[in-house]
């Protein structure tokens, strides 16, 4: 008998452990099936709606009509302009600082990553009060003109930027070995600047355009806090015309969703594992 | 010969404990030296300090003549090469290797002539446009190599440079180091826990336990003659029996009811107990040699070129190396036999320093 039950054990170790299926896989397709339809059918009601502005046929006059509204065009180029030079004074703030926590200070980043984490906790509201108290008063003034507001407006996008683009630089620095790569261009005589340009910016190359793209798909329809900075960007004018209108916001709200999902899109594209050739 | 690079009362603290103290070592321009010791010793704290990526506590390094002590790394000229490679991940392998050059704001001209030499001299002039990752990591060394020496640089400093690769690249990789070394006539310090490395490679090793230098000397002299216990011990492989001291002034010792000869006095008075320590490749199992013990054999180990056969003594148990020969006859374990060493061979050595 001995001889027998041998290899049966032999075997049990070997096969791979079936699930109890059954009722458990039809549940997890019911919430998956939930799930999509709680986001998808407003989705599908808005898109509707978007081809419906010619009474009693489908077609895409209402987006005709919005791409050819030249204040939809200033806004939202006004709103591109803003994202881009957000994401860059965020990349400024945020690469340098990451860098130096991960070389020389490893022991803040939980306090660093805190900080970063603010936007999340304080509602824009509370954020944009606090801005226009701060800087609307004298010194500074910023919140006398459209384009000195225009800078306040940046400067909050990019701190609202902070958690995605902390997180991004940081994996990304994770990714590679920060202070080897550092002392070895160090020892090759590069000065920081040097190392910054020339070795860290350029490895960091994909987890920067991921902090990019998701900054610019939140600050693209950003409303809150350009509303009261009394800034006319894609945000206001989207909340605008959806008072007045029916059809065109349907139509500009998928626009907009298209974007951010095209922005989605790419950093998964980006970010996708290559084929690594390796020895 | 005058020193080129010189570490002086060198010390280096680390939040209140130290890791590295009382450094003070000459190299001569050309030599290649190695920093052997256990994990935790302190040769890469050392090799940081050379480089500048740390700053002593306490006392001086000069390079060259010029006291480079709190010289910011950038500014030292002095090539390193790292365990992980290191390599620029952006940057194909002649970038990666004109890197330096680029900072220095060397001419495209000669920048090219001097990459395409290096790449030369590690035998990868096809690899140029290659990315790191494209490359296997004894290729990735070779370029790290080819990097760090592309600067020019007064000294080369290589951390544990072979320990990431397979043993087989490694001993080939080796060769390659020592080659490229006395092919430039650069100054060398090479920093390993592997003894057999730091032996083949150095024209002097020296030996660290716990932040200091045990011993300095070229690999023959350490080898054979250890200035300590642990170095001793750390440097090849020692056997160790117990023995009692029967007269200091002659150098004789008992061990079980034999009487073993040794060259030189024991530090130690008549009667005190002591260990006798012995190489295993100093060890015949016949009764040619000065002092005979009787034993038996334990197990026997054929290994190739060796035959490692341990032999159970009076006072312990002695691993006996011997080389390997068609006409050799194996012992067997179990049965008795004679083991013999000159008495040049033995070391004694009192109980507390072990
Ligand atoms: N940056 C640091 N901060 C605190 N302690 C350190 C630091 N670097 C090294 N040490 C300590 O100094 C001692 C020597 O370290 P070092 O890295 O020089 O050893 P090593 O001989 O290179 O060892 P290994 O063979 O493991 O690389 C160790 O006890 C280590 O913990
Ligand atoms: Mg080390």
């Amino acid at each position: 008998m001995t001889i027998s039950t041998a290899p049966v054990q032999a075997d049990a170790e070997v096969l791979p452990v079936e699930p109890p299926a059954g009722g458990n896989r039809l549940f997890a397709w019911l919430v998956v099936a939930a799930g999509a339809v709680y986001f998808l059918l407003p989705l599908v009601t808005t898109g509707y709606w978007s081809l419906r502005a010619v009474k009693d046929t489908f077609g895409f006059e209402a987006y005709r009509r919005v791409f050819a509204d030249p204040a939809f065009v200033r806004s939202f180029s006004e709103s591109v302009v803003n994202a881009i030079a957000a994401i860059v004074l965020s990349l400024l703030i945020i690469v340098p600082t990451a860098y130096w926590v991960t070389l020389r200070l490893p022991r803040l980043r939980p306090v660093v990553e805190f900080i970063t984490l603010l936007p999340f906790v304080i509602p824009a509201v509370v954020l944009v009060f606090g801005l226009i108290r701060m800087y609307g008063r004298p010194p500074l003034l910023l919140t006398r003109t459209y384009d000195s507001s225009r800078v306040l407006l940046v400067c909050a996008y990019a701190a609202l930027s902070f958690p995605y683009m902390y997180r991004s630089v940081d994996n990304g620095l994770r990714a590679m070995d920060v202070r080897t790569l550092t002392e070895a261009a160090q020892s090759l005589g590069a000065s920081w600047a040097t190392i910054l340009r020339r070795v860290i910016f350029p490895n960091l190359r994909v987890a920067l355009l991921s902090g990019a793209l998701l900054t610019f798909a939140i600050v693209i329809g950003e409303l809150t806090v350009a509303l009261f900075l009394a800034q006319q960007t894609f945000g206001p004018f989207m909340a605008n015309l959806t008072r007045s209108k029916v059809y065109e916001p349907a139509a500009m709200a998928l626009v907009a969703f298209a974007i951010t999902w095209a922005a989605l899109g790419l950093i998964a594209f980006l970010t996708r594992p290559r084929h690594k050739v390796t020895r | 010969m005058k020193a080129f690079l010189s570490l002086n009362g060198v010390r280096k603290e680390f939040a209140g404990s130290v890791a590295v103290e009382g450094f003070t070592l000459d190299v001569t321009e050309g030599e290649f030296v190695s920093f052997l010791g256990p994990s935790g010793c302190g040769k890469t704290t050392t090799l940081r300090m050379v480089a500048g990526f740390e700053v002593p506590t306490t006392g001086r390094i000069t390079l060259a003549g010029e006291d480079i002590t709190y010289a910011k790394p950038n500014q030292r000229n002095v090539g390193m090469v790292f365990q992980s490679y290191a390599l620029f991940p952006n940057m194909t392998v002649a970038h990666n290797v004109a890197f330096g050059l680029r900072v220095r704001k060397e001419q495209a001209a000669a920048r090219d002539e001097r990459v395409a030499q290096l790449l030369e001299l590690i035998h990868l002039p096809d690899k140029g446009d290659a990315y790191p990752h494209q490359l296997s990591g004894g290729q990735q060394q070779r370029v790290a190599l080819a990097r760090a020496l592309a600067i020019r640089p007064k000294v080369l400093l290589l951390d544990e440079p072979l320990s990431a690769l397979d043993a087989k690249i490694r001993d080939e990789l080796r060769y390659e180091i020592r080659r490229i070394q006395q092919e430039l006539n650069i100054t060398t310090i090479y920093v390993t826990h592997d003894q057999e490395e730091a032996l083949a490679l150095s024209d002097r090793v020296v030996v660290m336990s716990r932040g200091r230098i045990e011993q300095v000397g070229p690999p023959f002299e350490v080898y054979n003659n250890p200035a300590t216990a642990f170095v001793a011990s750390f440097v090849g492989q020692l056997n160790r029996l117990s023995a009692v001291v029967t007269n200091s002034a002659s150098g004789t010792v008992r061990v079980g009811d034999s009487e073993v000869r040794t060259t030189s006095p024991v530090d130690a008075p008549g009667g005190s107990e002591v260990f006798l320590m012995l190489r295993p490749e100093e060890l015949t199992l016949d009764d040619q040699a000065d002092n005979v013990l009787t034993g038996k054999v334990d197990t026997v180990t054929f290994l190739g070129s060796i035959v490692r056969v341990q032999v159970a003594v009076n006072g312990g148990r002695l691993t006996a190396d011997l080389f390997n020969e068609r006409l050799l006859r194996l012992p067997v374990a179990g049965e008795s036999t004679l083991i013999s060493f000159p008495a040049h061979a033995c070391w004694v050595m009192s109980r507390e320093s072990h």
